[in-house]
């Protein structure tokens, strides 16, 4: 079953990544039919590992301060920037739709 | 020379006498890494510093004082982790420019005992690979491509070929510090582990690569790919050295959550000399399809070694080996969809000229910084993360990792101490061989052999055990149970001891021996 192009455009805005091309496509694909393989496994009964370590406790700290006023740190790896803060395009504008794009998925 | 020694019984001893400074090894190391160059093992050599942590070192040697064994000895760290005021880049154009404004807590803990810290070595873009041939700044090379071991064997090509076309990989994805470390441009370097990552190249380079138990080293500043599976992992030319570093890094970190609160005592290894008690395990479901005939001997030949010498020696089963890889695949893209999604442009790294919006702005950033292998498995993960995929996929792979760390603890806990298996299925592939195949799966075929201990979480090392017929190392590979590090290493070194891996016989190499230090030569660490 090939994936549909709207899951692949789908994909696409959740990732904020493209595919980019048929190989791009092709590579997803080929990954889903490799982890196909994990139905031949029976998993009756057994429960989701999330952590090796889930047989031990959390560690949790103190609520205490210690570190931070590390401002102009944080701030200078970033390339836009306005005294204290990050500067970025304006929000809250979604990323066209598939029939508006000029993108590899729209063509096919 | 000074620069083949071990660290605790010979470099340490150099230093403290004075026999060799801190200043002359950076030096030397400095050196050897510009005459070295071809290798591509390093993306940033940070020069200045590293003199100048020398200087320091050699005034606390002058005072007598100096904090350790590690103190004055040159170190590189792979380009993932981060370290204050040096260029961060995971071999990604998504982090080119970037200055970590702080060192991740392994590279402190090195840099507060007085190691010197050379540089960042090369690696696979963001680690996700098992060639390191995939980041921007190209492939790193085998050392030993320019060995007299490999070039004795290699075929004379008919027609008048490029030398250069022969080289072959390093494996991955921590090549550039495994090419380091086998090249004696420094004693010791830091590598990540998330599928093999540390053990792969370890074997193809022909060094020590060790995987410690998932919990026992912070991986705070290490920039994660795969959260419930890496670990920093730990590359040196010999296993007491591999002690020697980790006994500098264990132990719990309040900055990483996922570190034990147990109390780590670091600790000498001892020379064993009975292994009557011991009982080592070999699994079968291993002898994976594709294990070279050559690998396949020698992994028989080991455990005869073993049987001969009193152990005891059983096969035993792993029965959802196979399913390790794909599981693997399957958490390990989920978990970097997440990890990756940090990567937007907006407080750090590549940022995408795009103004129009923030969400146009991130996806192309994230376009022009990622390479294909970074975002086939961001947008595989995703696809396994979708709610109509995530019981079928994620957690469906969650379940069989339980199966998978199931395996083990039913094989350690019916007797057996330590797992012997193959680290990889060949000695190294020539580049022009390897690039054939696409990453995904490379990785496949590659991690076959290493990842399930990352599943499990087990502490595993690779140990160099002898050339193939192509003049390259080939590696073996012990598995130990969790947070028995001690017992792991101890096990290591003596067979380490038994098989004498032959030294790397590089041109570069020998032009730097000084003289002064022949009488060294002889002196085996073993």
């Amino acid at each position: 079953q090939k994936v549909s192009v709207e899951v692949l455009d789908h994909l696409e805005h959740l990732a904020l990544v493209d595919f980019r091309d048929s190989e791009g496509v092709e590579r997803l694909q080929k990954a889903i039919q490799f982890a196909d393989q994990l139905h031949e496994v029976n998993t009756d009964g057994v429960e989701p590992m999330d952590s090796v370590l889930e047989d031990r406790c959390l560690y949790l700290r103190e609520d205490d301060v210690t570190e931070g006023n590390c401002t102009k740190e944080v701030l200078e790896n970033a390339r836009e920037k306005v005294e204290e803060y990050f500067v970025a395009p304006p929000g809250n504008i979604p990323l066209p739709k598939l029939e508006e794009q000029d993108t590899f998925l729209q063509g096919s | 020379a000074a620069l083949k020694g071990g660290l605790r019984s010979q470099v340490s001893a150099a230093l403290k006498e004075g026999r060799v400074t801190p200043t002359e090894l950076c030096q030397r190391c400095l050196a050897l890494i510009k005459s070295t160059k071809f290798l591509n093992a390093y993306i940033t050599v940070a020069e200045e510093t590293a003199l100048k942590q020398a200087e320091e070192s050699e005034e606390r040697y002058k005072r007598g004082q100096p904090l350790g064994i590690l103190d004055g000895i040159p170190v590189a760290v792979k380009d993932n982790f981060n370290t204050a005021g040096i260029e961060t880049t995971c071999a990604s154009n998504m982090l080119k420019g970037y200055i970590s404004p702080y060192n991740a807590t392994v590279v402190q803990k090195l840099l507060d005992q007085g190691a010197v810290l050379l540089g960042k070595t090369n690696l696979d873009e963001f680690a996700m690979g098992s060639g390191s041939t995939d980041g921007v700044f190209g492939p790193v090379r085998n050392p030993w491509s320019y060995s007299k071991q490999y070039k004795e064997k290699s075929v004379p090509k008919p027609y008048s070929e490029d030398e250069e076309s022969n080289w072959v990989i390093t494996g991955g994805s921590s090549g550039g510090s495994a090419a380091a470390v086998s090249s004696f441009t420094c004693f010791a370097a830091l590598g990540s582990d998330t599928g093999g990552s540390t053990r792969n190249p370890a074997a193809h380079c022909g060094v020590v690569g060790l995987k410690p138990t998932y919990g026992l080293i912070s991986r705070h500043g290490l920039i994660p790919l795969v959260n419930s599976m890496d670990v920093p992992g730990i590359l040196t030319r010999c296993v007491d050295d591999a002690a020697v570093l980790l006994g500098s890094l264990a132990g719990h970190d309040p900055k990483d959550s996922t570190t034990i609160q147990d109390d780590f005592q670091p600790f000498e290894l001892p020379n064993l000399t009975d292994v009557s008690k011991l009982s080592i395990g070999i699994p079968k479901e291993y002898h994976a399809p594709g294990l070279s005939s050559e690998i396949l001997a020698l992994w028989s030949k080991a455990a005869d070694l073993f049987r001969n010498a009193g152990a005891n020696v059983v096969e035993v089963s792993l029965p959802h080996t196979r399913y390790s890889i794909v599981c693997y695949h399957v958490l390990c893209t989920a978990e970097v969809a997440s990890n990756m999604a940090r990567f937007d442009g907006l407080e750090y790294g590549h940022r995408s000229d795009r103004k129009e919006s923030t969400e146009s702005m991130y996806a192309a950033t994230r376009r022009e910084g990622f390479n294909d292998v970074v975002r086939g498995r961001i947008l595989s993960g995703n696809y396994f993360l979708l709610k109509q995929n995530y019981e079928k996929y994620f957690v469906k792979a969650l379940k069989v990792r339980r199966l998978i760390a199931d395996d083990f603890v039913k094989v350690f806990r019916s007797g057996v101490d330590i797992l012997l298996t193959p680290t990889t299925l060949s000695d190294a592939a020539p580049y022009m061989e390897f690039i054939r195949e696409d990453n995904r799966t490379r990785s496949a075929q590659d991690d076959i052999l290493t990842q399930a201990a990352n599943m499990a979480g087990l502490p595993a090392i690779n140990v160099p055990t002898a050339l193939s017929e192509r003049g390259l190392p080939v590696g073996l590979q012990f598995i130990g149970r969790s947070f028995q590090e001690k017992q792991l290493l101890t096990v290591a070194k003596w067979f380490e001891k038994q098989v004498q891996f032959p030294v790397i016989q590089l041109e570069e190499v020998k032009r730097h021996d000084s003289n002064v230090f022949q009488h060294q030569k002889s002196a085996s660490f073993s």
